[in-house]
């Protein structure tokens, strides 16, 4: 397939370069259109958003309050801190300039003057590279006072995280940004009623906002037709893990996941030509799934859900036959339990008691019952806090105790070998 | 407490937002790069810049795990020990980085080289295992790349 969101063209990143392969041509024609026809076309095309959670990107503008009397926002997501997770920094190295005609757009279509692109603290060398493409295209007018001289007139600035998963989650990106802890907030009300300084507000990944100059230049019919016509377009997978050729990957929605691992263009196979024990199809969060049970699973929201997990942010990682899922479950307890924010009781507490638990499981400290317990914890987190950081935590559980229940009651059972030994 | 440059770059940044407080990030970055660190007396002063009080400076200090409220070594060294990087190896490079700076994860070195942190997720996962040293990545790692790079920092 042609490559769109990450195209192998030299220098890509600078704006001349962007220029010369029809950059820009997408902003000028959105522009030519009423706002409205702007957000129809991105509605029709079935763009779904590459954060992680697919809402539809023209529904979620629509949303918006219309008109342009008072203040409104566009918070672009690049906090990209989901373990398995590594595309958008591919976006901001080689293609941000099509990110930014994607702000552009869609800030006429919502009648936005003011938007932020939130990039994670630890990607301080990426945030200069976003700079100077922003500056570049303020040198040419393509952000700024009065557009092209179409009378209208936004400003982006880029807007540094300082290390905290949970900034990802819009409404923490939202404190963040405004100067606080980040901590979510209470939905209703939806950032679109009330967001950044509780004026309307529009928070899109990085990904999702590549996507739509393409849209617009080609049409939402030529788009709808990439992949699969219920998850349509370009996605970017990042493949880690226990294959042979690590990275980030363009790919029309709806390759298999096997192909995805073991064809040469792609993850070229697990190391070692071992078999694949598990994998995680889209960042840490999302649920497990068995080696043997990848036939026929796609690269795509629903056959993802079908299978019992879910897309994501599309990291896929491998493991292969020798992989201890006890102590990779533990790993993730810890992450969770250590970005937690603390405002829920469940998450703060349960995401402590999970990791402590499974700190016991992997040195065969674990008693029979506590394999049930595991599970009744994460389903006391899960659905009972503020934000999806509670679910988030307990889904891994929940699927690796569920899916590879005998790994951890081995664990149990090596314990008495240990003692005696 | 910021230099006269920096003190502009940060009245600078308050027109990008509607409410002053939401340079509040920016402006600790800013003075974490002028210092090395962020000090009560800094959190003092920019909490008096920005118009918010100290406790709050200090809320959103303690709250992200980038802003250093302890001075560190010259060399921050940090290790991604999350899932993609530890099915790559990271125990070994982690160990690695200990023997050679001689301080143990989480310590700074007794001469003031070195701090070694565990760091979660970088987004560098394809790259994995990876360490980082100030904003610079370092990927596909092994024990002996690891010993060349730290050999090189001396």
């Amino acid at each position: 397939m042609e490559k769109y969101i990450l195209p192998e063209i030299q220098d890509y990143h600078k704006i001349d370069v962007y220029e010369q392969h029809g950059g820009y041509t997408a902003l000028k024609k959105a522009m030519q259109m009423k706002p409205d026809e702007v957000i129809e076309e991105v509605k029709k095309s079935g763009l779904r958003g590459r954060g992680g959670a697919c809402f539809p990107t023209g529904l979620k503008w629509s949303f918006m309050p219309k008109g342009n009397d008072k203040p409104k926002y566009l918070a672009v997501n690049g906090d990209e801190s989901e373990p398995g997770t590594f595309k958008d920094r591919k976006i901001f190295e080689f293609n941000p300039h099509m990110m930014i005609e994607g702000i552009l757009i869609g800030c006429y279509a919502m009648g936005i003057t003011t938007a932020y692109i939130y990039i994670r603290g630890e990607y301080g060398k990426w945030i200069k590279m976003v700079d100077k493409a922003l500056a570049e295209a303020y040198a040419k007018g393509y952000i700024g006072e009065n557009i092209l001289g179409s009378g209208y007139s936004t400003n982006i600035y880029t807007h540094r995280g300082a290390g905290a998963y949970i900034c990802g989650e819009e409404s923490a990106l939202m404190n963040s940004l405004e100067g606080e802890r980040g901590y979510p907030r209470v939905k209703p009300p939806f950032p679109a009623q009330k967001g950044l300084w509780s004026a309307p507000t529009t928070i899109n990944n990085v990904e999702t906002m590549t996507n739509v100059p393409l849209i617009i230049n080609k049409g939402s019919e030529w788009y709808s037709k990439i992949g699969v016509a219920k998850h349509p377009g370009p996605i970017l997978v990042g493949i880690s893990g226990h294959v042979n050729k690590p990275g980030v990957y363009e790919i029309p929605t709806g390759v298999p996941l096997l192909s995805l691992i073991n064809d040469p263009q792609y993850g070229g196979g697990v190391t070692g030509g071992k078999k694949i024990k598990a994998v995680i199809p889209g960042g840490s969060s999302t649920m497990i799934l068995r080696g043997e049970n990848l036939e026929g699973v796609t690269m795509d929201a629903d056959s993802l859900k079908a299978a019992g997990s879910s897309v994501g942010t599309a990291g896929l990682i491998v493991m292969d036959e020798d992989t201890d899922l006890v102590k990779v479950l533990s790993r993730i307890s810890h992450f969770y339990h250590h970005e937690s924010c603390g405002q829920c009781t469940p998450c703060r507490e349960g995401t402590g008691w999970l990791e402590k638990m499974l700190h016991r499981f992997e040195h065969y400290e674990a008693r029979q019952e506590d394999v049930d317990m595991l599970v009744n914890v994460a389903n006391q987190i899960e659905g009972n806090t503020i934000c999806a950081l509670g679910d988030a935590a307990a889904w891994p559980v929940q699927s690796f105790v569920k899916r590879f229940r005998e790994e951890y009651e081995k664990r149990v059972k090596e314990k008495a070998a240990v003692e005696a030994a | 407490m910021l230099t006269q440059e920096n003190l502009q770059k940060a009245q600078d940044l308050f027109k990008r937002y509607p409410q002053k407080k939401a340079a509040l990030l920016p402006i600790l970055w800013i003075a974490q790069e002028q210092e090395g660190w962020i000090s009560q007396e800094m959190m003092k002063y920019i909490g008096d810049l920005v118009g918010v009080p100290y406790a709050h400076v200090l809320g959103v200090v303690t709250f992200y795990t980038m802003y250093n409220d302890k001075k560190l070594g010259h060399h921050h060294i940090e290790v991604c020990t999350n899932v993609s990087c530890m099915l790559k190896g990271s125990d070994k490079i982690l160990s690695t980085v200990e023997r050679m700076c001689g301080t143990k994860l989480g310590t700074t070195s007794a001469d003031g080289k070195y701090t070694i942190s565990e760091v979660e997720c970088m987004g560098a996962c394809g790259g994995a295992p990876m360490l980082a040293i100030g904003e610079e990545y370092h990927e596909h790692l092994t024990p002996e790349k690891t010993e060349q790079l730290l050999t090189g920092l001396k």
